[in-house]
């Protein structure tokens, strides 16, 4: 939403009578000077008109948000032309304020939970309901075609609703959502005719039993992107295959892993024009009937539009080689549900020169890593998730394989990688090595763990990354941080607008760095740090101009929180609780604040306090 | 006291490393570090316990349990699980863990509110109606009678079609009264699935243990009903006639 948006709404004027009135024609290459009726108002008209026609131009919400700044005229107008709206924070307006604000909205990107929430540090049913937005744009926006919606609860009945109230609808987008179910699914399916796109991404679906593959209608599809990898549900394969027969314009498929290679393998062979594709469960099932085991490889030969390749649950990495024929073409793989050993990995990651996007487990080691850097000069977003999530495992991946990519992959921009040993050099010399990162997030797993050579913290290291990464908008850190990191990142990250923290820095100096620096913080996620009341105390100046600060497991007291309430009254200041009910608890155990246009919410469950 | 936490330590799912499981008895917490999680109820754990082969074997896990639990007892666990640590999303670790979503299915039958259990109080059920785009849920708990839930479903199953959009090939699920004349002719039996997983002709027990019985209801097709027992089927149509 526009971050400065104005409270007023556009004064009554004659410009309205106006927009009634017939507009006299006029051959675009006339300046607009045509004689209407009405002269009066003529101008003002005429402006209109034209802002509206350059206006719809606009795409860029920043650019959006600054025109509506100009003038009341402009705000208004900007207010019509705008189709697609971005609420990063669902709570930050009503949704009357959206629908009274912007008429002839097409597209919805709206967030809801804060991001630790996926982490279980939040209980359930905090809130973040679609029902309210999709009832109130049903009657609004009829001509609505995009949803896209991330960390929002989304009922069976929100989905109903939704397929029900516009026949035009084209994108349904679900990430990290939950509280719906394959039924839900079903009526969306059925419904809306006009689907193009149904992508159900790291959502939680309840299996209801619904065969609602079988819920598309029978005629010739418009989809062209389907993704059901997180439903943990069996589908009806042959409902699936007649469905992609019948989806001539289908591009992206990704499928759970209740598709088996068999299905997969013919699959393929009925829709060569993928691009990208999720696979099944890659695991030959050795009691299938037939003699012969069906050639895969050939399978994916015809596929030669693929770019994209995911999935690879319950792999037998026996079949891997399979995909060889559409390597060389790949610019993204996925393999972070798969547990390939380096010497199943290396074979293949030789032949995909072209790849940009890599997510990969750590078991492909620091071996793996170094095949990548070898080989994928083109590299630019890079994920090593851990295979045994623990502090105490083993940590296949470390300093050498980060450094190895940092010296073959100089175009890096986004890095997310989970380790348990790093060290201050390696992050010095890819803070000298990739200049464009835009995204850091670094997890040594072990907490407070030192530099595992010299024994030092790992204040250096970061501190390289915020200062030569000048690109450098998203970072989180871990390993043993001083205060002089937090120095580091204020006086450094001039364009940070997301910084996550946890088990970090040693005092309230730390926080207040950040707070005092990095002018562009929106975002702001801390757990389990020794920051209090004065570090709080220290941001008031800004916390308007962020989406969130979340605090939580820190040293921040109930009285401080309720004065940053008291002196900021738009912003919605929540304070979370716990299992114990302790009225006499030191410290707040989570502190979630963000500015909100139309006060505090009325959905607050019991353990949330809104001060 | 040590028994009752045993006790609650075999029927929890836990996340823990052996010796490192969540100690239940620190009352002092710091604020940094030792975060601990919220209560048991609300927050699912999944038990790795890592063996050696690194295969996940929930059959072993309550024995392990117990042999981590009497670690607990003799000496303080060596690093105290964190909850949310590392930021690795369930989803991701669930897949990992190569279960066949018994931990997730919890999950999300928390949610849905699956027959009977979980849920303080509630009777929710999933109801189905062959030929309707998706499922409902209802507390039986709500309702007193027989009446009543057939009442309260023909609402729930009519709302399926609004203004112009009858599926093709569905149900025209157009009215109540429609609904009504199905659910009461013979095209239409409502049946349960009661919890020794058998599906019963709805209306031949108390309405009571009937809804102490019931676990999910599907509303099928006369000619699919042939299969349910005959002497249910024919009590059921005597009270119908």
């Amino acid at each position: 939403m526009s971050e400065d948006e104005e409270d007023q709404s556009p004064p009554p004027s004659d410009l309205r009578s106006q927009q009634q009135q017939q507009r006299p024609p006029c051959s675009p290459n006339k300046s607009r000077n045509c004689i209407s009726s009405s002269s009066q108002t003529f101008p003002d008209h005429v402006l209109e008109n034209v802002l509206e026609n350059v206006l719809q131009f606009l795409e860029s919400r920043t650019d959006r948000n600054a025109a509506s700044l100009v003038c009341k005229l402009w705000w208004k107008v900007e207010g019509l032309t705008r189709s697609e709206v971005f609420i990063g924070n669902c709570y930050a307006l009503s949704p009357t304020r959206l629908t009274q604000r912007f008429k002839r909205v097409r597209s919805l990107l709206l967030k809801g939970k804060p991001r630790f929430a996926d982490f279980n540090l939040m209980p359930p049913d905090w809130g973040a309901n679609f029902a309210p937005w999709v009832s109130t744009m049903a009657k609004a926006y009829p001509w609505l075609e995009k949803v896209d919606l991330k960390r929002i609860f989304v009922s069976d009945d929100d989905l109903a609703l939704l397929a029900h109230s516009f026949p035009g609808f084209k994108e349904l987008i679900l990430v990290c959502c939950e509280g719906f179910g394959t039924s839900g699914i079903a009526v969306v399916a059925n419904k809306c005719r006009k689907l193009k796109v149904l992508d159900l991404i790291e959502s939680e679906v309840t299996d209801d039993e619904v065969d609602w593959i079988s819920c598309f209608p029978e005629d010739v599809t418009c989809l062209e992107s389907l993704a059901f990898d997180c439903v943990e549900a069996p589908i009806n394969f042959k409902a699936l295959e007649a469905l992609v027969i019948r989806s001539p314009f289908l591009r992206k498929l990704r499928l759970n892993r209740f598709v088996s290679l068999e299905e997969v393998h013919r699959l393929l062979l009925g829709a060569p024009q993928l691009t990208s594709l999720g696979t099944g469960s890659f695991k030959h099932d050795n009691q299938s009937e037939q003699e012969q085991e069906p050639d895969y490889a050939a399978a994916f030969r015809a596929c030669k539009s693929v770019v994209c390749l995911s999935g690879f649950r319950e792999l037998m990495p026996e079949y891997l080689p399979a995909i060889l024929p559409v390597c060389a073409n790949l610019t993204s793989l996925n393999f972070s549900y798969a547990n390939i050993s380096p010497d199943m990995f290396k074979p293949i990651i030789h032949t995909c020169h072209k790849l940009q996007v890599f997510w990969a487990l750590d078991s492909i080691c620091d071996e793996g890593l170094q095949a990548v850097a070898a080989t994928c000069k083109e590299l630019r977003e890079l994920r090593i998730f851990p295979f045994d999530p623990r502090e105490d495992s083993e940590g296949p991946v470390s300093e050498l394989g980060l450094q190895a990519i940092s010296e073959g992959c100089r175009k890096l921009e986004s890095v997310l990688y989970f380790c348990q040993r790093m060290t201050n050099a390696a992050l010095i010399a890819m803070s000298h090595n990739c200049p464009e990162l835009t995204v850091f997030r670094l997890c040594i797993m072990g907490r407070h763990r030192p530099d595992h050579v010299t024994g030092k913290a790992m204040d250096e290291g970061f501190g390289a990354i915020v200062k030569n990464c000048k690109k450098l908008t998203r970072l989180a850190v871990s390993g043993l941080l001083t205060d002089q990191a937090f120095r580091y990142m204020g006086e450094y990250g001039k364009l940070i607008r997301t910084l996550s923290v946890a088990f970090a820095g040693d005092s309230d100096m730390a926080l207040r760095h950040v707070l005092e620096g990095c002018p562009r913080l929106q975002k702001l996620e801390i757990r389990d740090s020794p920051f209090g009341d004065v570090a709080l105390r220290s941001g008031m100046h800004r916390y308007y101009n962020m989406r969130f600060v979340w605090m939580s497991a820190c040293s921040l007291s109930m009285g401080c929180c309720k004065d940053v309430a008291r002196a900021m009254p738009n912003l919605v200041v929540e304070v979370i609780g716990s299992d114990d009910d302790d009225e006499n608890r030191e410290f707040v155990e989570t502190l979630y604040m963000y500015r909100s246009l139309d006060g505090p919410r009325k959905d607050a469950p019991q353990f949330v306090t809104i001060l | 006291m040590i028994g009752q936490l045993m006790n609650l330590k075999e029927t929890e799912l836990c996340l823990g490393l052996p010796g490192a499981a969540e100690t239940l008895d620190t009352p002092a917490r710091s604020a940094v570090g030792n975060k601990r999680g919220f209560s048991e109820t609300v927050d699912l754990m999944l038990n790795l316990q890592s063996n050696k082969e690194g295969a996940i074997d929930l059959n072993n896990a309550t024995a392990s349990k117990q042999k981590t639990l009497l670690k607990n007892t003799v000496k303080p666990p060596a690093k105290s699980q964190v909850v949310g640590w590392p930021p690795v999303r369930n989803s991701r670790k669930n897949i990992m863990t190569n279960q066949k979503t018994s931990g997730a299915e919890d999950a999300s039958s928390e949610k849905a509110g699956n027959g009977g259990g979980g849920a303080t109080g509630a009777a929710l059920v999933k109801v189905s109606m062959d030929g309707a785009p998706y499922l409902r849920k209802v507390d039986l708990k709500i309702y007193k009678s027989y009446q009543d839930l057939s009442d309260a479903l023909a609402k729930m199953f009519s709302s399926f079609t609004m203004g112009n959009y009858g599926a093709q090939g569905m149900i025209d699920f157009m009215n109540e009264t429609k609904l009504m004349d199905l659910l009461n002719s013979s095209d239409y039996v409502p049946s349960y699935e009661d919890k020794d997983g058998d599906w019963m002709l709805v209306g031949d027990v108390p309405w009571e243990m009937f809804v102490e019985s019931c676990r999910r209801l599907r509303i099928m097709k006369g000619s699919e009903a042939i299969g349910l027992a005959p002497r249910a089927m024919e009590k059921y149509s005597k009270n119908r006639s």
